[in-house]
C-alpha cells in the first residue's frame, strides 16, 4: 500500500494548515529558491535577446546570418541537447530510487551529449571567425557572440556541476544534501534546454529569414 | 527508512506545495510513471522540433505566416518542457512555482516587447534622411 496514496485518500482537514503547519521542508525551500534563480537567469537571457532583436540588422556592411549560419550543425546542437536533457530526467528517477549504476549511466551520457553540444558550438564559433566575422565586426556580431556564447558558458558551466554532482554521490553517497543540489541541477539542466529552444527558433530559424 | 522519508515528503507536498522538478506525488509504481512522463515529453519535443525545422525551409507555407507559426511552436516546446521535465502544473501543490514562473514571463515580456517598440521609435523619430538612417543603423 502506498503512502503517498493514503496521505491523498486522507480528509483535507485531518492535516494541520499551512500556516500552523511550521516551515516547509529544506528540500522545498531550496528548490523554490533556486527555481526564482533559473527564473532571474531567464529574465537576464530575454535583455540578451532584446539587443540581438535590435541589433540584428546592423551588420556593417558584413556578414549577415544568413551568409553565416549552418542550419545542419544546429539541428544537431539541437538534438543533443534535447537528448541529455531527457537523460537528465532519468538521472533524478534514478536518484530516487538509489540506482547508482542507472545514475551513473545517466550523468554519463547527458555529460557526453553536452559536451558534444558545446564541441559544435565551439566549431561553429571558430568558423566563422575564421570567415572574419568576430565580435568586434558588427553590432550584430557582439550581440550574437554574446547571446550564444552566454548560454554557452551556462552549459560549460553545468558540466562541470554534473562532474562535482558525481565526485560527491561517490564519495558521500546519496544524502539529503547531495540529492538537493542533483534536484537544483536537474532544474538548471532543463532551463538551458528551454533558452536553447528560444535561441535555435528566433536566431537561427526566424532569424535568418529575409 | 524509504517509506518514512516518502511519507514525510508527502506530508510536506500536501501542506507546503511541492519543489520544482519534483515528480508529482509519491505512488507505488512511480518509477515507472515518472519513466513515462519523461518519454512523453521527448517524443513530444522531438515532433515539436522537427516541425520546426521543417516549417523554416518548407516552401509549400505561406510565407508571412512562417515566423508566427515558428513562434508558437517555440512556446508550445517550452510548455512541454515546462510540464513534462521540470514537472510544473496547475496542480494546487504548484501555485508557488507557477506564480513566480508567472512574473518571470511577465518580465521578460516587457523587457523584450518594451525594447522593441521603443528602439523603433527611436529609429522612426530620428529626423535623418533615409539613406544616412540606414548608415547609423548599420554601425
Amino acid at each position: 500500500m502506498s503512502i503517498g496514496v493514503e496521505i491523498n485518500a486522507l480528509p483535507p482537514e485531518a492535516l494541520p494548515i499551512p500556516s500552523e503547519a511550521g516551515p516547509a521542508s529544506k528540500r522545498i525551500v531550496v528548490a523554490y529558491g533556486f527555481w526564482i534563480f533559473i527564473l532571474s537567469d531567464i529574465v537576464m537571457f530575454s535583455a540578451l535577446f532584446a539587443a540581438y532583436a535590435v541589433l540584428v540588422h546592423a551588420t556593417a556592411g558584413g556578414a549577415t546570418g544568413v551568409q553565416l549560419f549552418n542550419q545542419g550543425s544546429v539541428a544537431i546542437e539541437t538534438a543533443c541537447l534535447l537528448a541529455s536533457s531527457y537523460t537528465c530526467g532519468l538521472m533524478t528517477l534514478s536518484v530516487r530510487s538509489r540506482n547508482y549504476a542507472g545514475i551513473y549511466l545517466a550523468a554519463l551520457v547527458t555529460f557526453v551529449l553536452g559536451a558534444a553540444f558545446l564541441g559544435l558550438e565551439l566549431r561553429e564559433f571558430a568558423g566563422m571567425i575564421a570567415r572574419g566575422a568576430t565580435p568586434q565586426s558588427s553590432a550584430f556580431l557582439s550581440a550574437f557572440f554574446t547571446l550564444v556564447g552566454c548560454h554557452g558558458l551556462h552549459v560549460t558551466v553545468g558540466l562541470g556541476w554534473l562532474v562535482v554532482m558525481m565526485a560527491q554521490v561517490s564519495i558521500k553517497y546519496i544524502t539529503p544534501a547531495v540529492e538537493r543540489r542533483l534536484l537544483c541541477f536537474a532544474i538548471f539542466w532543463h532551463a538551458l534546454d528551454i533558452i536553447w529552444v528560444c535561441l535555435f527558433t528566433f536566431v537561427y530559424l526566424i532569424g535568418v529569414r529575409p | 527508512m524509504m517509506e518514512a522519508q516518502d511519507a514525510r515528503a508527502s506530508m510536506s507536498e500536501a501542506q507546503h506545495g511541492r519543489a520544482p522538478g519534483d515528480r508529482p506525488t509519491v505512488t507505488e509504481e512511480g518509477e515507472s510513471s515518472g519513466f513515462l512522463l519523461c518519454t512523453i515529453g521527448l517524443l513530444l519535443a522531438v515532433i515539436l522540433t522537427a516541425t520546426s525545422f521543417w516549417v523554416a525551409n518548407t516552401t509549400l507555407l505561406w510565407t508571412p505566416g512562417i515566423a508566427l507559426g515558428l513562434g508558437v511552436l517555440a512556446i508550445a516546446q517550452m510548455g512541454v518542457h515546462l510540464v513534462f521535465f521540470l514537472h510544473v502544473t496547475t496542480g494546487p501543490d504548484n501555485t508557488n512555482n507557477v506564480l513566480a514562473l508567472a512574473f518571470g514571463v511577465l518580465i521578460v515580456l516587457l523587457v523584450v516587447a518594451g525594447s522593441l517598440w521603443i528602439m523603433n521609435d527611436l529609429n522612426a523619430n530620428m529626423t535623418l534622411p533615409a539613406n544616412q538612417m540606414n548608415m547609423h543603423m548599420q554601425y
